[in-house]
């Protein structure tokens, strides 16, 4: 008999405990949670940008999401510079097909996936982009070459709402 | 444990009659059944639908709602406009925005994003085109007076014909629930004046109700979220303690059996 | 005590404990002995270390989307009851918990004064609680201020405006708390430094309290001295912590209740009205929690009388251990104090209603008198009671009462004169 109303009364306490382990958590999250972005950061989420001025061979800059972002609008030579490269030469292989559907322009977070720096335009050893930082070479496709950053520069989500019009986000 | 009952009512009741104790000089509010009362309470959406349109078309020409956005019509627990219609709401509203590559402000289509346009640039701008009065931002005014929605819902309806003792000056409305009867605002609603897309029929009293519960929504947008979190959170402590009871019982049974 | 012959029984505990014994401190928390015959009064020091964690928690939190600036504080706040995640439920768990907070330290305060917990040998626990809701009220009331509202702008202007009342250095002090010539950016910003700091001084002194208690132990309903260990103690862990838990857990349900169902009753209206220098609201209000003090500062028709005798309303408390003569701690024993304890009880519940009441006529009459009987209950009755009252026998020991349910008296009285 007194075996069964010790189990009853582990039963009781591991309940207990149970229970109030799972509201402990509960609490836990909404103030993990408020770190999180917020509505009103959220719903900035997308910005339509004019690029009816842009000539071939510059590049405009852009702030989305608090990160700056590159619209090149390349040149024939850098498009076949880009589509000429080998995969087996790239650190982090894609096509520039995959990346620039339209080639001419090229949509891309302005952000070195080092550490974060913004590389500079038409610079380092492939005619694109280089990172002061650290020293990553991109090519004119955004592509990391040479250097610590381990990949490409990110294409955004990004669609052309008209012909002088691109909407990111 | 009684005793501690007892106390916690009696500072209840306390605090609860102090923050009555001034209202309780003034007049009774009219009274009318508001779905977002009480444990479960709810907006109604068709209610807050109309009540949006009355605060455009009418109470939006002099009142500003600056710390709402479009986007918060679309939002869950509140208007619950589809994501189209609330596109289209903002599309509808020219917004200032910029400056531009050339320095220049300029107007646009309003966004989800963007924040109700307000009447007037500024309370300067509010107290010029009113004879010296600002028509107070609407956000949380529900929240910002005592009565609360009684209290609206009863001045949208307390226009009256002043008593002969008292005189008013011009642009000065007599107004039986106003703090002081005397107020700078114009009787804002008259039968009829907007013509609700659902065929309600839009008195005075319907309008007042439909706009009182727009704004208990503006001051409040997570009510709805805060009533079914309050009572999941209410159980969820009630079977805790219920719990927790047991196992002290169980506990101190050994001290108790002991001496 | 065994508390210094604790040792670990891993090696690495040991190894650790030797060094920094925090082990040694755990096992003294867990098995400290507690006066068994602790009633659910006892448990409101727990649920107010649960209502300093929850400030502190949730303070943080709304810190990090707070902006403390005269032109963005009221928006941000806005921010956060809309925008931010669980925003609203942070912001009104801290609003609501400070309300919760001063609930149980009345309550704690009102008990410490019932059974004699502030005699020897615990003044200086009682004097660091006082310094403790000191610091309380300062954080509340600047807390108060943050959200940039019409009760905020003209509850700083009047509360700074106290210290103008100290003759030849009070204007200038005013000034310098404001950094400029009113309420304005420099004092919302220094006010949230300060809102920022002084619960983290509040937890310094708890721990202080803490300490300071475990010297001597608790006191007990029945206010006598307890050999530790005994019979008459349990360990800390697991029957009082489960005890207070329960208890904890009462009030969490009021104060859901608040948070989930009544969130802005007990603020007031204009704090939702954004700070205007140009417009006094009508009714100027504190927090619940400050009405009596604030009823003591009206009664008086002088300025610098007036904030004298709010601040020695509070500061009497600091000497109150040797006010009180009485031998006897708890008021279970003393008939005649006890009596006087209700009424002090309901003086101070008086003194809160009228301070919400406009000062004028009758209600000014009653915070007159009230106030009067304040400072009588503290500097008249209480030493004269020590010496007049007739006490009824304490018993020797709290295993009497406890037996019996409640103080036992007839047997405690057998036993006494047994042992005569």
């Amino acid at each position: 008999m007194s075996e069964k109303k010790t189990k009853r009364r582990d039963f009781l306490f591991t309940a207990t405990s149970a229970v109030g382990a799972v509201g402990a958590a509960a609490v836990v999250w909404p103030m993990i949670d408020q770190m999180n972005p917020d509505a009103s950061v959220k719903a900035l989420a997308s910005t339509e940008v004019d690029v009816s001025s842009l000539t071939p061979g510059n590049t405009l800059t852009v702030l989305w999401r608090g990160k700056p972002v590159f619209i090149r609008r390349r040149t024939q030579e850098e498009i076949d510079e880009a589509r000429s490269v080998k995969m087996e030469d790239l650190i982090h292989p894609e096509k520039d097909e995959d990346r620039a559907k339209n080639p001419e322009w090229l949509v891309m977070l302005g952000v070195c996936t080092h550490l974060g720096c913004v590389p500079l335009n038409d610079k380092g050893d492939y005619n694109g982009w280089f990172c002061p930082c650290h020293g990553s070479h991109y090519d004119t496709s955004g592509r990391i070459r040479k250097g610590p950053a381990p990949w490409n520069m990110e294409v955004p989500k990004y669609e052309f709402v008209n012909a002088n019009t691109i909407k990111i986000g | 444990m009684k005793s501690l009952f007892k106390l916690f009512s009696i500072i209840i009741i306390i605090i609860a009659s102090n923050s009555y104790s001034f209202a309780a000089e003034k007049v009774e509010y009219l009274k009318t059944d508001w779905s977002f009362k009480g444990l479960f309470g709810k907006f109604d959406r068709a209610s807050l639908q109309r009540g949006y349109q009355v605060y455009t078309e009418v109470c939006a020409s002099c009142h500003s709602m600056k710390y709402l956005s479009y986007r918060n019509l679309a939002e869950p627990g509140g208007p619950e406009f589809s994501e189209v219609q609330a596109k289209a709401i903002a599309a509808s509203f020219e917004v200032t925005d910029g400056p531009n590559s050339d320095g220049e402000m300029f107007t646009r289509p309003g966004k989800l994003s963007d924040k109700f346009v307000m009447p007037y640039d500024n309370v300067k701008a509010a107290q010029a085109a009113n004879g010296g009065a600002y028509p107070p931002d609407m956000s949380v005014l529900v929240k910002a007076r005592g009565g609360g929605v009684d209290y609206i819902y009863s001045l949208l309806q307390g226009y009256e014909e002043a008593p002969s003792n008292v005189s008013l000056d011009d642009g000065v409305y007599y107004n039986k629930y106003m703090y002081g009867n005397k107020i700078r605002m114009a009787a804002p609603l008259s039968d009829g004046l907007v013509e609700y897309g659902d065929g309600t029929k839009a008195t005075i009293e319907q309008m007042s109700k439909d706009v009182t519960t727009f704004l208990m929504w503006s001051a409040e947008p997570h009510l709805e979220a805060r009533h079914q979190m309050g009572f999941k959170a209410i159980v969820y402590l009630i079977i805790l303690t219920i719990l927790v009871y047991f196992s002290m019982k169980k506990l101190w049974s050994r001290i108790e059996s002991e001496v | 005590m065994s508390d210094h012959d604790y040792r670990p029984k891993s090696k690495v505990g040991q190894w650790f404990n030797d060094r920094l014994p925090l082990l040694t401190l755990a096992n003294h928390l867990t098995d400290y002995p507690t006066p068994k015959n602790l009633n659910y009064w006892w448990t409101f020091g727990g649920i107010l270390t649960f209502c300093l964690i929850t400030q502190i928690v949730t303070g943080l939190t709304l810190a990090m989307h707070y902006i403390a600036h005269a032109d963005m504080a009221f928006e941000s706040v806005e921010h956060i009851m809309r925008d931010v995640n669980y925003g609203w439920l942070i912001r009104y768990i801290h609003a609501n918990g400070a309300s919760m907070f001063f609930l149980a330290v009345y309550i704690h305060i009102f008990r410490s004064l019932f059974y004699g917990s502030y005699k020897s040998p615990r003044e200086i626990i009682w004097i660091l609680g006082i310094i403790i809701y000191l610091l309380m009220m300062a954080a509340a009331f600047m807390g108060y201020v943050l959200p940039w509202g019409q009760m905020s702008f003209w509850g700083a202007t009047v509360i700074t405006n106290l210290f103008s009342a100290i003759p030849l250095v009070g204007e200038g002090i005013v000034t310098w708390l404001w950094g400029g010539y009113s309420v304005d950016n420099p004092t919302l910003t220094r006010f949230f430094t300060l809102h920022y700091l002084i619960p983290f001084l509040i937890l310094g002194l708890v721990v202080l309290h803490i300490w300071a208690l475990h010297v001597p132990g608790n006191n007990n309903p029945v206010g006598i001295d307890i050999k530790k260990p005994s019979k008459d103690t349990v360990p800390f862990h697991p029957y009082i912590v489960i005890k207070d838990g329960f208890a904890l857990l009462m009030f969490m349900i009021v104060f859901a209740f608040f948070v989930f169902y009544a969130p802005n009753i007990l603020g007031h209206a204009d704090n939702y009205i954004e700070a205007n220098p140009m417009v006094t609201p009508a009714h100027i209000v504190p927090e619940w929690y400050l009405l009596p003090f604030y009823a003591i500062l009206r009664s008086v028709p002088d300025k610098l009388l007036g904030v004298v005798a709010m601040l020695s309303a509070i500061l009497i408390l600091a000497v109150l251990p040797w006010l009180d003569t009485s031998k006897i701690r708890s008021a279970v024993f003393r008939p005649l104090y006890k009596q006087f304890y209700w009424i002090l009880v309901a003086d101070v519940l008086i003194l809160g209603y009228v301070g919400a009441m406009p000062a004028e006529g009758l209600y000014l009459l009653i915070a007159r008198v009230a106030t009067a009987y304040y400072f009588l209950h503290f500097l008249v009755i209480l030493p004269v009671l020590g010496f007049k009252e007739k006490t009824l026998p304490v018993p020797l020991s709290i295993t009497e009462p406890v037996l019996g349910g409640s103080p036992n008296l007839a047997a405690a009285r057998n036993k006494e004169s047994k042992i005569e």
